[in-house]
């Protein structure tokens, strides 16, 4: 182990915004070794994504390097001439993007494109590059290979997606793969299928591979060595194992201590009557029109049924597609159900029923996306005030009042009612999202993937500020998320989603302790279980490793 | 209190000295306008007429200030005019989507398929022309870019967060669409504007150029460009000034538009 060539060297890297001079990333020293994996862990402003595009020469052009030295293979890639760069590039470095939507050309199909490296870097004929591409598409989990050669990019899911991405990077056998977020933006069961993958990949080839990455406990999982950056500085880098359980920087500390982990459950006053109550809810979204042609409508959710009692937090979970999201949409009123009803208090809400109205001030909804779901034109105070624009009995004095103590309870304090939205952080505008839904003191909120957003520290502050709220004033939640660990932490239960249907549900303890579903299950082994042992450590336990069995059906 | 930014200053100051133009040539110029003098005709630039004389001997100078106010106030209209009509329509049709969106814009892109001095020149005929005849007419040649621009700018503010978030407040759709989409189409509706002010100095002048214009002898700086065209050779004075005017008013009137465009927008105030 020890003995093995160092890959890669950086010393002592500094990056520097060009024109301010700001330092982004401080004096970095790192080194990879031949065939290792290692984690590069860090929130959003770490540096870590800037170091390690540095490493390839890639570097945004508004920074600039101010010192440090980066050796590849012994040879220093800053001194290198763009020529000797490219030659580089793709030969021996490869490197995998967060977003597989946009990384692959949409126009070109993916035949071409992954043979594209093969006829830039290597001296092969056309039978020989076809030969390699099917047999890479056939490793990495492609169906039919044949097909998908002349197939295009948007054939594909956003996991098929990113297994083309490592094909086409993995057929160049690099002897380094840098893989910036490569799953941040998948499901979290498919983004153990193809973490596995890549390292299934690598590891054969001899790869070595240098994973960035927010979530600690993925990174902890599929590497050897971790190194945890925070401002631009490394703050602490170890064996993975080893730093889980005997961290010694504070950040570290904090990194493990924001991971999602249960608590004990609640026991919540009985009542008869659901708050929110929904029957045989079905949903079509309208194919698309033309102005002489209509597709048949696609069937979202097939009659779905759920209850919310009062004071309960209910957690819908599911993969991308399952319908999760559909269901809060309809529930909330934004959609029209093409059957089924929802009742609140026991009583009809839709349009002209008597419990229209009252549902519509009863209920109200956090968004995922913090940065679109504030209108940037107006200000903090204008916008949790329009929520109360409805109130009843509430004059423009109590409005304000009211206002003002909300933006207290999430702990923003009144003089942010005169700042605009994008002078905030995301987490502060998720914060301004949450006092806007509770300012009405509903009795039922919907919050949809409302951390997703969100760094990991930034992550654990709002849900416990959720939770907090949650218990104060005692609104019954419906929250939708595709994190069990999030879910883990805040449900009192939970249904599981697949295909616009519900395949299980049952209490948070039964679901995580006892699936009956295989689905659930597999949903269950892409996150860990936590073991505190002492002193801040942590150990990761991995479930169901069985689950892993049925994979995500592959289509080309 | 910060200096403005140099586009607001310059913008300001052009558009400024114009409108002083404009106010004092409603009221006073150095001479007629419309005196005609045969003996000082195509006279050049000097003490008598500080901007030189046109074919007929009458004060280039007093008939720019007196058409200031003429060209001025029909582009401000005629902007007025398409943005109005053109946003009402875009928001309206990207709103409410659907037959009504479909039917509206396959007429909206018929009418954009026409050069806009051609559907001017028709809706003239009908009209007729005069300054009001030429508001109406340009101002409807220009609606249907407007719309599609609205348009365009309504359906990606659709999908935002935000406008959802208003109709689970309870809001009415009239409310959101004045509280959340229209505040947030100023932006694109500047830049539409300010250009748009450009085409409709130059396409009054275009109508002029083929009679169809502002009649004579009522002096704009469009027939007054148009008029110097076969006196090219002997008095280009009589071609540089009113183009002078318009370039500069362009400039103007883009340049602030600018400012106003930053100034509205909360996220270009300094954080």
């Amino acid at each position: 182990m020890l003995a093995r060539q160092t890959l890669l060297e950086v010393e002592n890297l500094t990056l520097a915004v060009a024109h301010t001079g700001l330092c982004v990333v401080k004096g970095v020293s790192l080194s990879v070794a031949a065939g290792e994996i290692v984690g590069i862990v860090g929130e959003s402003g770490s540096g870590k994504t800037l170091a390690a595009r540095a490493v390839m020469g890639l570097e945004p052009s508004a920074i600039r390097r101010t010192s440090g030295s980066i050796r590849f293979d012994g040879r220093e890639v800053t001194a290198m001439a763009p020529q000797e760069l490219r030659a580089m590039r793709g030969a021996r470095v490869g490197m995998v993007f967060q977003e597989p939507m946009t990384s692959l050309n949409p126009s070109m199909t993916i035949g071409r494109q992954l043979e594209e490296g093969l006829v830039l870097h290597r001296a092969l004929d056309a039978g020989e590059r076809r030969r390699l591409v099917l047999d890479m598409l056939a490793r990495v989990g492609i169906r039919d290979p044949e097909g998908a050669l002349a197939a295009y990019p948007h054939q594909f899911s956003g996991g098929m997606r990113q297994r083309i991405m490592l094909a086409s990077v993995m057929l160049l056998q690099p002897a380094l793969l840098i893989a910036d977020e490569p799953t941040t933006a998948l499901d979290a069961v498919v983004q153990r299928d193809v973490l596995e993958l890549m390292v299934e990949l690598t590891r054969a080839n001899g790869t070595a591979v240098l994973m960035i990455s927010h979530d600690l406990a993925m990174v902890a999982r599929f590497t050897d060595r971790v190194i945890v950056m925070a401002k631009g500085d490394i703050v602490e880098q170890g064996r993975t194992e080893e730093l889980l359980r005997r961290p010694r920087h504070p950040y570290t500390r904090k990194l493990l201590a924001a991971m999602p982990r249960r608590l004990p459950a609640r026991r919540l006053p009985p009542a008869e009557t659901p708050i929110v109550a929904v029957r045989d809810l079905v949903v079509d979204y309208g194919g698309r029109q033309g102005f002489f042609r209509k597709e048949a409508p696609k069937r979202a959710l097939h009659g779905v049924s759920l209850a919310v009692r009062p004071r309960e937090v209910v957690a819908v979970v599911g993969g991308s597609g399952s319908g999760k999201t559909t269901l809060g949409r309809a529930i909330a009123g934004l959609l029209k159900p093409s059957g089924g009803e929802i009742l609140f208090d026991g009583r009809p809400i839709a349009k002209g029923e008597a419990g229209f109205w009252d549902y519509r001030l009863n209920c109200q909804m956090v968004f995922q996306d913090p940065y679109s779901s504030l209108d940037p034109r107006m200000t903090v105070g204008a916008l949790v005030g329009e929520a109360l624009r409805h109130a009843p009995g509430m004059d423009a004095a109590a409005r304000q009042a009211r206002v003002a103590e909300v933006l207290a309870e999430v702990g923003l304090g009144e003089g942010f009612a005169d700042r605009y939205p994008h002078e905030l952080s995301g987490g502060q505008r998720q914060r301004i999202a949450i006092a806007r839904a509770v300012a009405r003191r509903p009795s039922f909120v919907i919050a949809d993937e409302p951390v997703s957003a969100l760094d990991v520290t930034v992550r654990a502050q709002v849900l416990d500020l959720f939770a907090e709220l949650q218990q104060r004033h005692g609104f019954s939640c419906l929250f939708i998320s595709h994190d069990l660990g999030v879910v883990e932490q805040v449900a009192d239960r939970v249904i599981v989603m697949r295909d616009g249907r519900i395949v299980e549900e049952g209490t948070r303890d039964a679901i995580f302790d006892a699936p009956r579903d295989a689905y659930t299950r597999r949903l269950l082994s892409a996150i860990p279980a936590l073991e505190t042992a002492g002193d801040g450590g942590v150990r990761l336990k991995w479930r169901f490793d069985e689950a892993n069995e049925m994979r995500e059906t592959v289509d080309a | 209190m910060k200096l403005p930014a140099p586009n607001a200053l310059i913008g300001g100051a052009l558009i400024g000295g114009l409108a002083v133009a404009a106010a004092l040539g409603a009221l006073w110029t150095p001479h007629d306008p419309l005196a005609l003098d045969f003996r000082a005709k195509l006279g050049a630039p000097g003490a008598a007429h500080l901007l030189g004389t046109d074919e007929f001997g009458r004060d280039v100078l007093s008939r720019l200030m007196a058409g200031a106010a003429t060209s001025v106030w029909i582009s401000l209209l005629t902007v007025g005019f398409a943005i109005t009509a053109g946003t009402a329509l875009g928001i309206f049709t990207g709103y409410v989507r659907g037959w009504v969106d479909r039917i509206v814009m396959a007429f909206n892109d018929a009418l954009l398929a026409f050069p806009g001095i051609l559907l001017a020149l028709g809706l003239l005929a009908v009209v007729g022309a005069n300054k009001y005849g030429i508001i109406v007419a340009l101002g409807l040649a220009y609606t249907p870019s407007v719309a599609r621009i609205v348009r365009g700018t309504v359906l990606s503010l659709r999908e935002k967060e935000f406008i959802e978030a208003s109709r689970v407040m309870g809001n009415s759709e009239l409310y959101t669409m004045a509280r959340h989409v229209l505040p947030n189409c100023v932006a694109p509706l500047t830049v539409l504007a300010t250009s748009m002010f450009g085409w409709v100095l130059l396409a009054e002048s275009a109508l002029s150029f083929l009679g169809l214009g502002v009649p004579p002898p009522a002096p704009t700086w469009g027939n007054m460009l148009a008029g110097s065209r076969p006196f090219i050779a002997q008095a280009a004075w009589l071609g540089i000034f009113p183009g002078l005017c318009i370039s500069l008013t362009l400039l103007g009137i883009n340049l602030l538009g600018d400012a106003v465009r930053d100034k509205l927008d909360p996220r270009m105030r300094g954080v």
